[in-house]
């Protein structure tokens, strides 16, 4: 019964004085190499907890209704994580993608993706998927010189997969076009070893679909206004020219957006494809 | 050696009839209640966590009993009084501490024995229910690697059981004795920092006083391998042997110092 009343108590303050909730994040250990003592033996499992207060950190920032994301936490927080277990694989890797990705998504800090990758390279110089992932931060800036070179750095890695040599040569030639970002994105979806990985290939891969399929929606709608002398007003105006079957839906299943005054096809800002990528970036 | 045997076993009697073997329900609730948990919140990582996790408990728990049970093994029979009537019987000194010695540390085998079982058990169910994809490309969820890092942690527990009763033989204080032998747990976690102490410090005596207690403090940072296996990393034979003839070494020094010590008490 005592207990009972204890819960109840509990509840009722959560209730009626609930405390305002911090302002902001603290990091109240800021060194990585004074946490890496602090956790004596047990630094495995602090690195845990760190990348669990990562994935939050970032989630909670991400899904935020704030329009001006800050991510500032997300490379101390990951330096932290990978200080206190040097092989954390994926806190490298996932941290690397999110830091490169720009805002509002990630904290588009390219340059902290790379430092990381390249921490990662001095502790596991024989693994080939961190001097690939500089590669795809550079592949996403649009510097595709670096890339290619970066792949083909990886490509020499005893037991690295044998597409890394074509993917630096495609990168080299068709560097910004659609096609090498489908190339490098269909490579991380047969080959990623991590799920969220694979599924944030599949995301992308969606949208260039998306991308190839706005394309040519374009071209109907252009040659709607050729015949008519204005754009088609709505899909149904279409669907009655005989251009179309039914309204188009994107990858997501969501009907793309027809703009009547100039004709242009987006995706719905209800789509989990939007924002799509810009030709040059992926 | 019988009589050995005899207060080895009435050690491990005690611990259990102390509870001590509770830790490993404590131990498997963390750990499955645990596995429940981190699905929802480590982006894939929930069978390297729950490895770190268990490993980290295993080695925390058996560090409590080591400590806080190791102490009391002679100073509490000189509290209690009953080091006398220990003593009136056939029993040697040095099969008193030995004995004692072997008791506590048959529980805390017994304890990583059973923690083992558990953390494979739990292991193996998230093996079979987590989608494929989890960890793919990473070593296997039941990897018997693992197996030599609960090696050494028992190596480790031993090795502190030794310094707590080393303590406990001449100290009468309980507190004091947790107190050195958590001090020199802690300690011996950085043996690199005393070991590259010319780093930081120009003068040479320090540097000495330095490399010179990193030799002497047991090295307790050697039998840390968890990370390695929990990551898949080899870990060589000749270092598994090297380390636990370590610790058996300074066991032993620690018993004959121990025993050495408690010869010469007088109990009047």
């Amino acid at each position: 019964m005592l207990a009972g009343t204890v819960v109840w108590l509990q509840m009722y303050r959560e209730r009626h004085f609930r405390a305002a909730e911090a302002a902001q994040q603290i990091l109240y250990v800021q060194s990585p190499a004074v946490m890496k003592r602090l956790a004596l033996s047990f630094d495995a499992v602090v690195a845990d907890l760190y990348w669990i207060r990562t994935i939050q950190y970032y989630g909670g920032t991400r899904l935020s209704r704030d329009p001006d994301k800050h991510y500032d936490l997300l490379y101390p927080m990951l330096d932290l994580t990978t200080t206190l277990d040097p092989r954390f694989s994926i806190a490298y890797r996932f941290g690397a993608f999110f830091l490169s990705e720009r805002a509002p998504g990630g904290a588009g800090r390219p340059d902290l993706a790379i430092a990381l990758l390249k921490k990662a390279m001095a502790t596991s110089p024989e693994s080939w998927e961190y001097p690939y992932d500089i590669g795809f931060v550079y592949y996403r800036y649009a510097q595709y010189e670096q890339a290619a070179d970066w792949f083909r750095r990886a490509a020499k890695v005893p037991g690295a997969t044998n597409w890394l040599e074509p993917l630096a040569a495609v990168t080299l030639a068709a560097g910004g076009k659609l096609e090498a970002s489908r190339v490098l994105w269909q490579n991380l979806l047969a080959n990623g070893d991590q799920q969220w990985l694979r599924r944030t290939a599949e995301h992308r891969l969606q949208q260039l679909d998306a991308i190839d399929e706005i394309q040519r929606l374009q071209s109907l709608t252009a040659a709607y206004e050729a015949r008519h002398g204005a754009p088609p007003p709505t899909w149904e105006h279409l669907i009655a020219d005989g251009a179309l079957r039914t309204v188009p839906r994107d990858p997501a299943g969501q009907p793309y957006v027809l703009n009547p005054w100039w004709g242009l096809v987006t995706v719905s800002q209800d789509s989990p494809l939007w924002p799509l990528p810009t030709e040059r970036a992926p | 050696m019988r009589s050995t045997l005899l207060v080895a076993i009435h050690v491990f009697r005690d611990s259990v009839r102390d509870k001590v073997l509770y830790s490993i329900v404590a131990f498997a609730i963390i750990l499955m209640a645990s596995s429940f948990l981190m699905g929802q919140l480590t982006a894939g990582q929930d069978v390297k966590i729950i490895k770190d996790l268990g490993l980290a408990a295993m080695s925390l728990f058996g560090l409590f009993i080591a400590i806080f049970i190791g102490v009391g093994l002679v100073s509490r029979e000189i509290e209690r009084r009953s080091i006398y009537a220990v003593l009136a019987k056939p029993v040697l000194r040095h099969e008193f501490i030995v004995g004692k010695y072997l008791g506590l540390v048959g529980t805390l085998f017994v304890n990583l024995a059973v923690m083992a079982i558990a953390y494979y058990g739990v292991l193996e169910y998230m093996a079979l229910t987590l989608p494929a994809g989890a960890f793919t490309g990473g070593p296997p969820a039941t990897d018997p690697r693992l197996l030599l890092a609960v090696g050494l942690i028992g190596a480790e527990l031993a090795l502190v059981t030794a310094i707590a009763l080393f303590w406990s033989s001449f100290s009468s204080s309980a507190l004091l004795s947790a107190a050195f032998t958590a001090g020199l747990w802690v300690a011996g976690q950085f043996g690199a920092d005393l070991r590259n102490f010319d780093q930081v410090v120009a003068s040479p005596v320090a540097v000495w006083l330095a490399r010179g207690l990193y030799y002497v403090l047991p090295n307790f940072a050697a039998f840390d391998i968890k990370a390695q296996v929990v990551h898949g990393a080899t870990v060589s034979g000749d270092y598994m042997a090297a380390t636990l003839a370590y610790a058996m070494a300074y066991i032993a020094m620690l018993i004959v110092a121990a025993v050495l010590v408690f010869s010469r008490r007088d109990f009047k």
